[in-house]
């Protein structure tokens, strides 16, 4: 047996994970329009590479990974593009996102798969196809799974483990998952465990899933797999936390478990990753909890992009009280604003939310500094202190206390004998410090380039002024100097002038030749008083003062 | 008693010396008041506070000329971050220099634009592009709002629209606990 170290604090809320683990993974019917938001992982957003009225193949790229951070995003089936546009994405904000919506054919024809051969292939070229495969992590977090399976050159990962505690209440995506696909699931694991260069894989199930337990551990019978059953205590599932409890080594302030040797994925992941690697299916599909106001709450495979409506009445259609949907579990999990949203790579749970199945919350009352919530958190953080600081809007004090090291668990806000929302203030300070970043930043080049345009335009001054001196240097030396040549050429246009005179002199008007005699005389009347006006014109006027 | 005094007296020209060598040697250009002033200030080079960029108004405030309420795009908080570091009161925004505005950037009208490069010579940091008698258009990403494009224009063709909210840069609201329940 190995032995484990128990991370600090932790809560156990009720379980409700009978409701839907149950009933096998349901396969959902094709839904006839699919919505795939561009950008479904942490990182930059996928880049496009289709047009409206494109049409395209099961399984086919539509958004080409953009940077480092990022991934790919595919066609979840055969059809027709029919917009490239923002839609409604499921984010806690209700706001919308560029997505690729397309209009299944129902043909469901799949673009060409080829499996990646994993031993054979240069390891970055491996990689780079997982990239384009779409791999995210499946527990939630959706962090492209390439860039985790990039060790870093000096230590190999000596440890990796699979993720099987789905310690959060009313999800059972991973478990039954486990029970029916553990194969492959062990699968994908052998192919991580070849990529990093892991020394020991451990597969981590709370020991509230007896049935996953025992699907892992037939599936594991031929490896040096170790099956490991922890204790169920939230949030176990929570990739540091996992690392403490299954190795005793703690991630540092702002480090990630790698910083320890250890690698965590989600079950979810390694089964998507076998289908990548051995079948070359890209990730489309997902198993979802439907769960909750319910008729009947179950797991489903759902092709991403699918509404979450169609979704939902898979299950039987909501309750009639049902008061909204919340995406994750419980305590991590954010409320939707409509059920319009399509299924994206991280939604591993749907909850129909009711006031008899989630009262809403009393009333907050004033903090009484009680510190429960200090003795639940797993990360050892004063939430208390967290909270007033964040009450307090003193961003950087909530900094000194480590507030980037909060996981945003709940368990403080779970405890709080005051109600009070606590992850909602941590979560404020958060996004009010990554905008100050943001904005810093923005400022930073804005000073910049507004210092090298006060250069460039010093700059142009001064090379203005020296042409101009060079000019004016170069005029006065010719002045200086007389022109032999410069003499016959003004006498050439004296002379020429001088022709031209004599020319127009010599030059009698024509269109008098043939009139009458009358006219002539009229002409000849107003050229005597032209010249008489224009002798009176220069002799000098006689009455000047 | 004589030797103390030399001594004393060898010392003090000694170190003298030292710091008069430091001083020369480790002579800092410019004030590093100013340079924090200037981090502060939310470099717009808007010139709303009646001086030619920020660097200009952060000088004339580290010198005492100038008073820390007159910058509108640095709000409020600017203000208070000014008054901190200068350990002065903070007062009101002075309403003489404007009222602070939602981020804005400037947007130019590709079908009015004529090309004469008048908006391009007022940005304070070329974040116009175009050339004479060509369309021009603006980097939205390296606009800072500050508006003076817009008054140079003949065909009045810029204008400044709000920046949208995206989910990059959606922020979690400061979580408000109505008074009764519902």
């Amino acid at each position: 047996m190995r032995p484990l170290f128990p991370f600090p604090g932790g809560v156990h809320p009720p379980e409700h994970k009978t409701e839907s683990n149950t009933r096998p993974i349901g396969r959902a019917p094709l839904p006839q329009r699919l919505t795939v938001p561009l950008s479904q992982h942490i990182g930059n957003p996928a880049k496009a590479v289709v047009e409206p009225g494109q049409v395209v193949l099961k399984g086919q790229i539509i958004g080409k990974a953009d940077g480092y951070i990022s991934t790919a995003v595919h066609a979840p089936t055969s059809g027709r593009v029919v917009a490239v546009e923002p839609r409604p994405v499921p984010h806690p904000s209700g706001l919308s996102a560029p997505c690729v919506v397309i209009e299944s054919d129902g043909e469901d024809r799949w673009a060409e798969r080829t499996p990646i051969d994993y031993r054979k292939l240069d390891p970055s070229e491996v990689r780079n196809r997982i990239r384009d495969m779409g791999l995210a992590g499946l527990g939630g977090a959706v962090f492209p799974s390439y860039v985790k399976l990039n060790p870093a050159p000096a230590a190999a990962i000596p440890v990796l483990v699979i993720n099987g505690c789905e310690c959060e209440p009313w999800i059972t995506c991973d478990d039954v998952l486990m029970r029916e696909r553990a194969a492959s699931i062990v699968e994908g694991a052998r192919i991580m465990q070849y990529l990093l260069g892991a020394r020991e894989v451990i597969v981590a199930i709370e020991d509230n899933k007896p049935e996953a337990v025992a699907a892992m551990n037939s599936a594991c019978r031929d490896t040096d797999f170790e099956v490991v059953v922890v204790p169920t205590l939230y949030p176990s599932g929570s990739a540091k936390q996992l690392t403490q409890l299954l190795t005793g080594r703690e991630v540092p302030s702002g480090g990630r478990s790698t910083d320890v040797g250890v690698q965590v994925f989600n079950v979810g992941t390694a089964h998507a990753l076998e289908r990548a690697v051995h079948h070359g299916e890209p990730l489309i599909s997902r198993v979802v909890t439907v769960t909750g106001n319910v008729r009947r709450p179950q797991n489903f495979e759902v092709l991403i992009g699918t509404p979450l409506a169609e979704l939902v009445a898979l299950a039987g259609a909501p309750k009639d009280d049902t008061s909204g949907y919340i995406m994750g579990g419980p305590m991590m999990g954010f409320d939707l604003h409509s059920d319009q949203v399509p299924v994206v790579k991280a939604m591993n749970c749907v909850i129909a939310r009711s006031d008899t199945l989630f009262p809403p919350p009393p009333l907050p009352l004033p903090c009484i500094r009680c510190t429960r919530c200090a003795q639940v958190c797993p990360v050892r953080l004063q939430p208390q202190d967290l909270y007033w600081f964040a009450r307090a809007k003193d961003f950087g004090r909530a900094q000194e206390h480590h507030l980037f090291d909060c996981i945003e668990c709940g368990c403080c806000a779970y405890v709080c004998p005051s109600h009070i929302p606590l992850v909602d203030y941590y979560r404020y300070a958060k996004s009010e410090v990554w905008a100050r970043e943001r904005e810093k930043k923005a400022a930073d080049r804005a000073r910049e380039r507004h210092e090298f345009r006060l250069q460039r335009l010093e700059r142009e001054k001064k090379e203005r002024a020296e042409k101009l001196a060079q000019k004016a240097a170069a005029s006065k030396a010719t002045a200086a100097t007389p022109d032999p040549d410069g003499e016959a050429k003004r006498a050439a246009i004296r002379a020429a002038i001088e022709r031209a005179k004599a020319k127009k002199a010599g030059i009698e008007p024509k269109n008098v030749d043939q009139l009458p005699p009358d006219k002539l005389r009229e002409i000849q009347e107003i050229e005597a008083r032209r010249a008489k006006l224009r002798q009176a014109l220069q002799a000098p006027p006689e009455d000047t003062p | 008693m004589l030797s103390a005094l030399l001594v004393m007296a060898g010392l003090g020209l000694f170190l003298g010396f030292a710091l008069g060598y430091a001083a020369v040697r480790f002579h800092v250009e410019s004030s590093p008041l100013v340079d924090k002033i200037d981090a502060i200030l939310p470099q717009t080079q808007c010139g709303q506070c009646g001086y030619p960029g920020c660097r200009p108004y952060a000088e004339a405030i580290a010198k005492g000329e100038a008073d820390i309420n007159q910058c509108p795009p640095g709000g409020e908080e600017g203000i208070r971050k000014l008054a901190e570091l200068l350990g002065v009161e903070p007062k009101p925004l002075n309403a003489a220099h404007g009222q602070p505005k939602p981020k804005s950037v400037a947007v130019i009208d590709e079908n009015l634009c004529i090309g004469c490069t008048l908006c391009i010579q007022a940005c304070p940091v070329d974040a116009i592009v175009g050339a004479a008698k060509q369309m021009h258009t603006v980097i939205a990403s390296e606009c800072t709002g500050c508006e003076l494009c817009v008054a140079p224009c003949p065909v009045d063709c810029i204008r400044m629209v709000p920046v949208q909210e995206t989910i990059a840069t959606w922020k979690w609201k400061y979580p408000v606990i109505p008074l009764k329940a519902a």
